[in-house]
């Protein structure tokens, strides 16, 4: 021991203290708990009370009926609100909500699959890149310019129906609007205009997390499925569709909810049917009925809590 | 016979990377066949050339008699046990070994009684209900060995397979493998970077270097004859003395190759021999490893630890008999 001295005569393993700073950093490292306190507080309190403290105002008030004759809100617990949710008017709203979001969910699902393949197994370095790009450009513009770009592109005028006549195919869009719900006089004015639109634009929503879930399935296993005597067919069905379920399911997560809330892309493409963000829109604007409003607003809740609960029991997120 | 895998002038380059070069080679049929070299030699990609996971840039495969060309790997009789073992982490332990009859569209009953059974032959029955998560390395090693096997393949591949078990698990699996190849009678083809397991395990091994082989012989012939500098230096530590060395003590002007168990160490600088100068002791347990410079020439020679053993910076004399250097044809 006697051959080892430091030059200050005081044990060199302890460093010198960096002030108040020092003295907080240190005092914090003790005390990790009240780290985690610190750190977690702002975001809690936004989150927490601002917002989700406004949105159980909002739900109370689902609670609430209005008086048809005043148009006052009348203050007392009542179910009558939700009785009124039930009326035909306002069940065709919700089932046809519902029924857009379960299709633009599988629609996304199926054109984002190969996109998110292709990027998780063979795009490398600058094609990686590209990929990012390619999905994230259409975030940066606004949604509004792109809804007006395909209100553009789907009218009668537009550019598909102008190719559709080019190449001597016209017959196939028209055939397709002469069907009943899919249907209307345009692309722009149809439930099949509504539903391109959605899927275009909630689509990046659906790649990104099925490439993340792909990324995680090592490219061993589809060697070794192969391998085992599986066609690429049954490797999708028995390896690649299960472990990327998770990463659907996140997707779908997105493209359902979004779509049961949205409101703009309904007003702008598709018919005058409503759907459940405009009738939200219209309840609590002009008509001046909070409590039909809220009790809109709780459906996609509702539906999303079943949705996710349906997914956990059918194992979405045992590969998880 | 026809040989189980028969290789002809076959090349697979990445690029301007020659992975795998002009390479002629038979695989006998019911032969446990080691591929031996460094990483990035080219046997694991000589290995999914087999498997059809990889198609040759030029040459001919031929699998029992057909060739492979163009075939994908889902209509090879030819199963693979993974490095990495690739089991499906979504399916139990019997859903991933009874997949390869699921897949051929073998009926639910009879393929999990051929899974039980894939599972006893591995020493691991009643284990079908687990995940893979839920096993030990060695576990999961045996899974994969059921899950290839139960297909009855016509080859077995193996890419290092016992790569990530531990010395103990390593050395028992060794055994049971080469018990497993003797009972079913399945050509085993086995990739390793490990000499000591493909010299243990093999009927014939082939040490590969930079996509060419080096040299084809049983464990014996590539330890004791080997044919280039490399494959005396990869394989077993053997001494690898320059054409002038060899000329002054064995005759002829070649490069040679010495096992350092068979020069004896003395410790008295006296009598004929090679002289050196003691540099390093490594004690290895039974046995010691002295390294001598002879004249700028390293020498190991490996002695029992019993005996009196010299000190680094000793002055010794080396001897051994002119027959015991071997003259490698491989060198020019």
């Amino acid at each position: 021991m006697s051959s080892v001295a430091t030059t200050s005569g005081r044990p060199a393993i302890i460093a010198g203290r960096g002030g108040m700073l020092g003295a907080i950093s240190d005092f914090l490292w003790r005390n990790p708990r009240l780290f985690l306190v610190l750190m977690l507080l702002p975001p809690l309190l936004w989150l927490g009370v601002i917002y989700i403290g406004s949105l159980i105002a909002l739900l109370l008030q689902s609670f609430f009926s209005i008086d048809e004759y005043s148009g006052l809100i009348n203050r007392e617990f009542t179910l009558k609100t939700y009785a009124e949710l039930l009326q035909p008017s306002n069940l065709d709203i919700i089932i046809r909500t519902v029924v857009m979001a379960a299709a633009v969910t599988v629609g996304s699902a199926i054109v984002a699959f190969p996109i998110a393949y292709y990027a998780a197994r063979y795009a490398r370095g600058r094609w990686k890149a590209l990929f990012y790009l390619g999905i994230m450009l259409p975030l940066w513009s606004s949604y509004l310019v792109k809804i007006y770009a395909w209100k553009l592109i789907l009218a009668k005028e537009g550019i598909l129906n102008w190719f559709f006549a080019k190449i001597g195919a016209t017959w196939i869009i028209d055939a397709w609007l002469a069907l009943p719900v899919v249907g209307g006089n345009s692309l722009s004015i149809s439930a099949t205009g509504t539903f391109i639109v959605f899927v275009y634009v909630w689509l990046p929503f659906m790649i990104l997390p099925i490439q993340a879930a792909l990324e995680r399935v090592p490219g061993s296993l589809v060697e070794a499925s192969a391998d085992l005597g599986a066609s690429p067919a049954q490797t999708f069905r028995n390896v690649l569709f299960p472990l990327a379920l998770p990463g659907i399911v996140a997707g779908s997560i997105f493209t359902f909810s979004l779509t049961l809330g949205d409101y703009i892309i309904p007003q702008i493409i598709g018919t005058s049917r409503l759907f459940i963000g405009q009738a939200v829109y219209a309840h609590q604007g002009t008509a001046g009925n909070i409590p039909l409003a809220a009790a809109f607003t709780v459906v996609p809740i509702v539906v999303m809590g079943l949705y996710l609960w349906f997914a956990k029991r059918m194992g979405a997120f045992d590969a998880l | 016979m026809t040989p189980a895998v028969s290789f002809q002038k076959v090349s697979r380059h990445f690029g301007s990377v020659r992975a795998v070069d002009a390479v002629d080679l038979d695989i006998a049929q019911g032969e446990f066949f080691a591929m031996l070299g460094p990483s990035g030699s080219g046997k694991t990609t000589c290995l999914r050339l087999i498997a059809g996971f990889e198609q040759p840039t030029s040459g001919e495969i031929s699998i029992f008699g057909e060739s492979a060309g163009g075939v994908p790997p889902y209509r090879r009789n030819v199963n693979t046990v993974f490095q990495d073992y690739a089991l499906f982490p979504h399916l139990n332990v019997l859903d991933n070994v009874a997949y390869g009859l699921m897949v051929k569209g073998v009926a639910r009953e009879e393929r999990s009684r051929a899974a039980e059974e894939a599972l006893s032959l591995v020493a691991l029955p009643g284990y079908g209900g687990r995940k893979p998560g839920q096993l030990s390395g060695g576990q999961r090693q045996r899974v994969a060995l059921a899950r290839a096997l139960v297909n009855r393949p016509k080859v077995l591949l193996l890419d290092e397979p016992l790569g990530a078990l531990d010395l103990k698990l390593r050395e028992q699996m060794q055994e049971e493998l080469k018990s497993l190849q003797k009972q079913l009678g399945i050509t085993f083809v086995f990739v390793t970077h490990d000499q000591g397991e493909a010299l243990s395990m093999a009927d014939r091994v082939a040490v590969f270097n930079d996509g060419r082989i080096m040299q084809v012989g049983t464990p014996q012939e590539i330890y004791g004859k080997p044919a280039t500098r490399f494959v005396a230096d990869f394989v077993g530590s053997s001494n690898v003395l320059p054409p002038d060395f060899v000329q002054r003590y064995a005759g002829q002007k070649r490069w040679g190759s010495l096992r350092p168990e068979v020069i004896r160490v003395a410790t008295d600088a006296t009598g004929d021999g090679v002289r050196g100068k003691v540099v390093a002791l490594n004690y290895l347990g039974a046995a010691t490893r002295i390294t001598v410079d002879a004249d700028g020439q390293r020498i190991n020679a490996v002695v029992a630890s019993g005996g009196k053993l010299p000190s680094p910076g000793d002055d010794v004399t080396l001897t051994f008999n002119r027959d015991a250097v071997h003259l490698m044809e491989g060198e020019a």
